[in-house]
């Protein structure tokens, strides 16, 4: 297994890779000559610096675009790519064991071909890494240079050694796994997801270790292809920033795929010994020693701010929070600005998107676009699926707001009952007496599709009495939401309102 | 149907009363000490005891014991929490005040590696302080045991069981320390916070109450707005002691609720639930209900090894979001009666028409599950009886008869303190 921070791949060099490969940092690549000043220059080319240069170079600005290792960063290569497509094969899986609940047969030789498995995401991410071509980036007119970018200046920086000269730049370097925490593991071989997509054999016993997104996807999908998985999280509940209903129900569908799950418990060391690596997990007052032939770090992410040379940038940055950036994205150099995950608390692909396209704005065109003004969604693609959107009941109250949850169960939606994908609900927070949506979970198998809803909603300002009469497709499992709106439509029927209505009907 | 011919008077006192009965069954009469349920070698559990000493006074009423032998029990096992080794070390009985979970039934000492329990202390000091305020007479065994009461409660430091955090801890190990869980969200930890507000020696901060009912989640489910809390014990136990009808804190006057009516509510939400019966397990009905903390079927068990079900075993289950293995608990349909009676007596009728197995000697087991129907047709039936439930029985359906631990607590100017300091107004208050 290799270590983080590899450069290129380390996944088998076949037909798939090769594309994905000559699509992302082509073999033989020759930087080419830098023109005069630009207007733009970007230094990290994953789902920020590829939005921001293909924005800012479609509006006519003069870009350069720097990246020391793939075109795609994270997403593409290591991240939301190749996690959903084994997710996707780890489901079948899933359902062809489960079979008999769906009224068919089990067949009758399960086997995990995990070559195959593996075989398929390499084809769906050589597949999408055409949009994030280096071809696209050229065609757009966007100048692409491959090596470490490190400031020289409030207004230039260098890619082994050649000097560029911009109005303004772009810092979008993006994050890296977090694996200083755990004693003993910087002296063993050891998963993230930067080398976890590169596996060619399924480890036979696994341990995971951290409950958030990552942990929680990974651990559900190794479990499903047949890996005796154990998933270790510090916290009482998995996704400790998700609501408690939401995480409990996560448990259980852990549980019942046979994942070992320890909450409250904590990695303190670990070792390899006769071949096999041995993890001393302790909780509260018990402690146990576990031996597995793999084990998965998921334990959050530092942002990429060192080889930059920022100081000579007079970029302000915290090694844990990342770039300093204010409300519009502007660093403490007002030519320098960043977006993704190298500033960025909530480090998700569509918030790199969003920050970016904020920032060509504000960059280049004098906008005051600001990021709290966004509303963001998200969602870990385990099954059920947990998105959310918006304020958390918490933060609502924290801030004053009087909020009421309209709650609906999935087993109350005709077309989850029929795919037998009851386990969740959709849960919108409105301020209390109005119809103002200030946020919404939902846990169900399409959350991340039900949640756009919601999103839209926010973002047009559109209440709940309005989603009560939008028509939503019958049958289909976004119907809760509308079920959501009827049920609010309802509690505005007070006593005397019923009382005028019985008055009327007695024509 | 009136609520007389569903379930008459003297079958409610006959239930009660064999309830009543477990604390006399499971009592080590050198200490007082009461077993947390009813099998071989169980520990005492210090919450149990807290329903013995609130169930007592009802005893003593209801002309089930003597006076005299209720105080004298009391006073038993008040003075072992007075004498008892309040060290804090692994083997003692309890630290700051506060208890380990569960006891030796003959020594006292903590048992299982127990965590000191902040919500078990506070029910045990509930019990107590229901005991002093029954038991008034000018005799020295009654100023004996008001004057243990007040050392036992004055000495609960409820401050340190904050953990330096803005709400109370779950509980304390000498192993670990504090444990990591906090009391968040709606549960059955009113009464503990109530307790520890009203402490004149080691109350909690001003803004702790707060704090906690800002985890709190105002839901529309199935029809209700309610407090949405999923285990029904958790609408159920603070209400044994406490009367909410008509008092509110500032929570529930944002809402125009009381906890009373709120707990009302979760009943709805549990027929709903129970109609709908997602899992489609036997025998769930509208009048057939009771998902709450109890003893289940385990897969453990040999005679189930091989049912593919997961089967939870003792389990806070709740709804709508489980768990839930069809198992259900009969003896939860009295514990809210003083809620919606109706529709408790309807339930409490039917469940023992259809399933007459789940009472042993008239004493409700913990739990009963017809999915998991014996050769003859009869529920899955717990051959546990647990302490609690007996305790919550008892003293919710003397509520529902008389009002007289409600009565006897509204006095209590601790719980007056304490109610006050965490905002609550209005109605008796």
């Amino acid at each position: 297994m290799q270590q983080r921070n590899a450069f290129y791949s380390t996944a088998p060099p076949d037909a798939h890779d090769r594309e994905r490969l000559e699509n992302v940092h082509p073999t033989g690549w020759r930087n080419p000559q830098p023109a005069g000043r630009y207007n733009l220059v970007v230094v990290g080319a994953g789902t920020a610096g590829l939005v921001a240069a293909h924005a800012a170079a479609a509006l006519g600005a003069k870009v350069a675009l720097i990246e020391r290792n793939l075109l795609g960063g994270d997403c593409l290569n290591v991240g939301c790519v190749p996690s959903k497509a084994i997710i996707r094969t780890a489901r079948l899986y899933a359902e062809m064991r489960n079979a008999e609940q769906y009224g068919a047969q089990i067949p009758g030789d399960i086997r995990i071909d995990f070559a195959a498995v593996m075989e398929r995401m390499r084809g769906i991410r050589a597949r999408i890494s055409r949009s994030d071509s280096v071809h696209r980036l050229i065609a757009a007119g966007v100048d692409v240079f491959f090596g470490q970018a490190y400031f020289t200046g409030t207004d230039t920086l260098a890619v082994d050694g050649t000097k560029l000269r911009f109005k303004k730049a772009l810092i979008a370097t993006g994050a890296r796994p977090n694996t200083t925490c755990i004693p003993g593991l910087v002296e063993i071989d050891y998963l993230t997801n930067e080398n976890i997509f590169d596996l060619t054999e399924l480890p036979r016993r696994l341990l995971v270790i951290g409950g958030g997104p990552l942990g929680c996807e990974l651990a559900q999908a190794f479990c499903r292809f047949g890996a005796q998985t154990i998933i270790a999280q510090e916290k009482p509940l998995f996704l400790p920033k998700e609501e408690r209903d939401a995480a409990q129900l996560l448990s259980d569908a852990f549980a019942r795929d046979g994942i070992e799950v320890r909450l409250n418990t904590k990695a303190v060391n670990i070792r390899v010994e006769g071949g096999q690596k041995l993890v001393d997990l302790v909780s509260d007052d018990y402690s146990i020693t576990v031996a597995v032939d793999a084990i998965l770090v998921g334990t959050g992410r530092v942002p990429n701010v060192d080889s930059l040379n920022l100081e000579a940038a007079g970029v302000d940055f915290d090694t844990i929070t990342g770039i300093r950036v204010d409300d519009f994205l502007c660093s403490s150099n007002r030519r320098i600005y960043a977006a993704g995950d190298a500033c960025l608390e909530h480090k998700f692909t569509h918030t790199a998107d969003a920050s970016a396209r904020i920032v060509v704005q504000n960059a280049l065109f004098l906008g005051r676009q600001r990021l709290s003004a966004l509303t963001i969604p998200w969602c870990t693609y385990t099954d059920p699926a947990i998105a959310h959107v918006g304020l958390y009941v918490r933060q609502a109250r924290e801030r004053d707001i009087p909020v009421k949850t309209f709650t609906i169960p999935m087993h109350d939606v005709d077309r989850a009952i029929a795919d037998d994908e009851e386990v969740g609900f959709v849960k919108i927070h409105v301020k209390e007496r109005t119809d103002r949506i200030l946020g919404a979970t939902i846990v169900a198998r399409h959350a991340g599709d039900m949640i756009n809803e919601i999103t839209l909603a926010m973002v047009a300002g559109i209440g709940l009495r309005t989603l009560a009469h939008v028509i939503h497709a019958y049958p289909t499992q976004a119907e809760a939401i509308k079920k959501a709106a009827d049920a609010y439509n309802r509690t505005r029927l007070t006593p005397r309102i019923q009382w005028l209505l019985r008055r009327w009907l007695t024509w | 149907m009136s609520s007389e011919s569903l379930i008459n008077e003297q079958r409610l006192d006959q239930l009660q009363r064999a309830a009543f009965g477990y604390f006399l069954q499971t009592v080590n009469p050198a200490n007082g000490l009461i077993a947390d349920n009813s099998r071989e070698n169980s520990p005492a559990s210090i919450a149990v005891v807290g329903f013995a000493l609130s169930a007592y006074p009802v005893a003593v009423e209801r002309g089930w014991m003597a006076r005299a032998d209720a105080v004298e029990r009391s006073l038993s096992v008040l003075r072992f929490f007075r004498d008892s080794d309040q060290s804090g070390s692994p083997e003692a009985t309890g630290f700051k005040g506060f208890y380990y979970h569960f006891l030796d039934m003959r020594t006292g000492a903590r048992v299982w590696r127990s965590e000191l329990s902040t919500i078990d202390t506070a029910l045990l000091i509930a019990g107590a302080l229901t005991a002093s305020m029954y038991f008034t007479a000018n005799t020295p065994e009654e100023n004996e045991l008001r004057e243990l009461v007040e050392m036992l409660y004055l000495r609960v430091d409820w401050r340190w069981s904050q953990g330096g955090a803005a709400t109370i801890r779950q509980g304390w190990k000498p192993e670990c320390g504090f444990l990591h869980y906090g009391w968040e969200g709606y549960n059955e930890s009113i009464v503990l916070y109530v307790l520890a507000m009203g402490s004149p020696t080691h109350p909690l901060k001003d803004n702790s109450y707060e704090a906690w009912t800002a985890t709190y989640q105002w839901e529309h489910l199935y029809g209700y707005d309610y407090l949405y809390a999923g285990p029904l014990f958790m609408h159920q136990f603070s209400h044994a002691w406490i009367d909410f009808r008509g008092i509110r804190d500032r929570f529930m006057r944002e809402k125009r609720c009381d906890y009373f009516e709120n707990s009302r509510r979760a009943i709805e939400v549990q027929r709903e639930y129970a109609r709908r019966n997602p899992n489609r397990f036997a025998g769930y009905d509208e009048n057939c209900w009771g998902l709450t903390a109890c003893d289940g079927p385990s897969n453990l068990l040999p005679e189930l090894a091989n049912e593919r079900r997961r089967l939870f075993g003792y389990a806070a289950r709740g709804v709508p979001y489980g768990p839930d293995d069809g198992t259900l608990s009969g003896w939860a349909a009295l514990a809210s009666l003083p809620f919606a009676s109706e529709i408790s007596l309807c339930a409490i009728r039917n469940m023992l028409q259809r399933y007459p197995e789940m009472l042993t000697a008239q004493q409700y087991s913990s739990s009963f599950n017809p999915t998991l129907a014996n050769a003859d047709s009869s529920a899955w039936v717990s051959d546990g009886h647990f302490g609690l439930d007996q305790g919550i029985v008892v003293m919710m359906v003397e509520n529902y008869r008389s009002q007289l631990i409600w009565r006897l607590m509204r006095d209590c100017p601790y719980v007056h303190a304490g109610l006050r300091r965490a905002g609550f107004r209005g109605g008796w208050l």
